[in-house]
């Protein structure tokens, strides 16, 4: 799997370790992404992650473009003898899936969606040989999910659930993209999960919603103090379903000051997650609880 | 000191040269689309050219002062008048207190640039004034303006008004506007037709125009060579696995009609992109008019850092040029 190099007009180096998406294909992205911040190049302004691939901003004026690109070059090569390990942590992110808000939205955008006749969550579950729509959720917020990428707007990460590609959940977009999204709405298309930072427009299938704000440009909210924007690429997150009593006290919770997700510091393995994908990712969740 | 808002235009905002850094988090560079006109408005009344002004679209604004400044407008034509005297864009002006600042209509171009010496002085919001609209971010209160609004001014310099900036600076696109691109990222998912026809048709920037990007149609519909789509891509030839977009990269969703990214650009997405506009033919899109021609040149990396350089020479000559003596004095 060699990385294949373009440049983006003459400030930026384009990085894709592979046309389609896979665990190996975002570790490998991140990776680099993460050596040629540390290799602190000159002239580097900007580095972002993305799934399978990743960006450099750099200026021209400090560094010729075909410099950076040796230099890069020469990281992919240290990158591939390292040792397939990153340190990140893990996020607990508590989801009231099946929620009023998400449902009044999907039932307003209905004539935009592939089956009129149902919800997002029963398509979803249908399409992906689910029995049940509890099924389907019970799938979603079982395994974690990478952050292989944050943007498209303000804080919205976009996440690969971490199973056997047989097992990922993967869904069309909307026929035609909805004018509204309620505001940290659980979401999947194509193969990405996301959370939709702030309101607006989108076209993911919608699944639930979070009480726990992820972008606040005011940092008023307790856990957003530091900075305004919640996840990082290479996060790990679990899901938690809970229910509209839970979700309520949630939202009392972080109004108060009192929200504080659970998140642990981890290392992740790629080789060992791959040796037994369900038993790894068991004792990941149950690091959250300091397990 | 402040500024209040009479009305606000069509879409009038507080701008600077931006806030690198965040584009990993989604958060977009932002600031004046039109970075030269924002550099030579500030030049002109004293400021630090980062220092944060107006950016107003099609339509100025109009503003009354409440204390005596000095102005400039630049960018696009659109003659400014002070209490209905008008007074020629790129040349620094005197507004007197409770004088109103007005505009005529849209004569050429897209972006109006109005600096007040002292600068606007919102809160710095992770290191810059830009407004972020789509992420209530930085700005006046995260938003463009209103009716209403008031604008804290900063301390200006010592500056008098009657500078001007040579016509040489003022740039605007031609007819049809040329907009140099250096091909690659995905450009190979076209057929070899398709490569030809993306440079050679004439395209008309369409009406969904605006800070995030430019849209262009009536150029042909582009073709793509045969593939099994990649896992994760989506099943439309135009979809790739959901990677990085760059400032200025050029995608075609659907292979119909390419949009160019500019300051406020969405991070990433899912649509295949044929290239990028350099550098320094970015600020032309921003006074590019809907409805307007454009044609897309192919250059290499070579002629897109020798624009670069001479658009640099270009800036430390506007500087150069009949400003000494001005007070420069803060950011």
């Amino acid at each position: 799997m060699s990385a294949r190099y373009s440049f983006g007009g003459d400030e930026h180096l384009f990085v894709e370790c592979s046309d389609e998406m896979s665990l190996e294909a975002f570790f490998k992205s991140l990776s680099m992404a993460k050596g040629v911040g540390e290799s602190n190049i000159r002239g580097v302004t900007e580095i972002c992650p993305a799934n399978a691939s990743f960006q450099i901003k750099f200026d021209p004026d400090v560094i010729k473009p075909d410099d950076v690109l040796a230099e890069v070059r020469a990281i992919e090569g240290a990158a591939e003898k390292a040792e397939p390990v990153i340190k990140t942590r893990i996020v607990e992110i508590p989801v009231y899936y099946n929620d009023p808000w998400t449902h009044e939205t999907l039932m307003r955008f209905r004539e935009r969606h592939q089956d009129p006749s149902g919800t997002d969550l029963d398509y979803a579950a249908r399409i992906n040989d689910y029995g049940s729509v509890d099924d389907f959720i019970a799938a979603h917020s079982g395994s974690p999910w990478f952050v292989s990428m944050v943007g498209f707007v303000a804080g919205l990460p976009f996440m690969h659930q971490m199973v056997e590609r047989q097992r990922q959940i993967e869904v069309p977009k909307y026929l035609r993209p909805r004018t509204d999204t309620p505001k940290l709405t659980v979401g999947h298309g194509g193969c990405f999960g996301c959370i939709y930072s702030v309101r607006g427009a989108g076209g993911y299938q919608m699944f639930g919603i979070t009480p726990m704000p992820i972008f606040d440009p005011t940092q008023t909210t307790s856990y957003l103090r530091d900075f305004m924007v919640f996840f990082r690429p290479g996060d790990i997150v679990k899901f938690k379903p809970i229910d509209r009593d839970a979700y309520d006290q949630a939202v009392e919770d972080v109004d108060k000051g009192r929200f504080t997700p659970p998140s642990r510091e981890v290392s992740f393995d790629l080789r060992e997650f791959r040796r037994d994908i369900d038993g790894y990712n068991a004792r990941l969740e149950g690091m959250i609880n300091g397990h | 000191m402040a500024i209040k808002v009479l009305h606000h235009g069509l879409a009038t905002s507080v701008q600077d040269l931006g806030r690198p850094g965040y584009f990993h988090l989604g958060i977009p560079l932002g600031g004046a689309m039109d970075r030269l006109a924002m550099r030579a408005a500030n030049l002109l009344v004293g400021n630090s050219e980062n220092a944060a002004g107006l950016e107003a679209v099609f339509m100025g604004p109009k503003l009354l002062f409440t204390e005596d400044a000095i102005v400039a407008v630049t960018g696009a034509d659109m003659p400014a008048k002070v209490d209905g005297v008008v007074h020629p864009g790129w040349t620094s002006f005197s507004v007197k207190a409770g004088q109103e600042l007005t505009f005529d209509f849209l004569k050429s171009g897209a972006r109006l640039y109005i600096a007040v010496s002292g600068g606007i002085d919102v809160p710095l919001a992770l290191g810059s004034r830009s407004t972020y609209a789509i992420g209530a971010l930085g700005g006046h209160k995260g938003r463009p303006l209103a009716a209403g609004d008031e604008l804290p001014v900063g301390a200006a310099g010592a500056v008098r008004p009657g500078r001007s900036i040579a016509p040489e600076f003022r740039r605007g696109p031609g007819s049809p506007a040329e907009l140099r691109v250096l091909s690659g990222l995905y450009w190979d998912r076209l057929t070899d037709e398709a490569k030809v026809n993306f440079f050679a048709d004439e395209w008309k920037v369409a009406p969904e125009a605006d800070r995030m990007g430019y849209r262009f149609r009536g150029g042909r519909k582009m073709s793509f060579v045969d593939r099994k789509q990649p896992f994760g891509a989506g099943s439309d030839p135009s979809n790739i696995v959901d990677s990085c977009y760059p400032y200025g990269s050029i995608q075609i969703p659907g292979g119909t009609e390419p949009i160019i990214l500019h300051r406020d650009a969405v991070s990433g997405g899912g649509y295949f992109m044929v290239g990028t506009v350099i550098s320094a033919d970015m600020d032309l899109i921003g006074q590019l008019q809907p409805h307007m021609s454009a044609r897309f040149v192919k250059v290499t990396m070579d002629e897109a850092l020798a624009a670069r350089a001479q658009r640099r020479a270009l800036i430390e000559r506007m500087r150069a040029s009949g400003l000494s003596g001005m007070g420069r004095n803060r950011r």
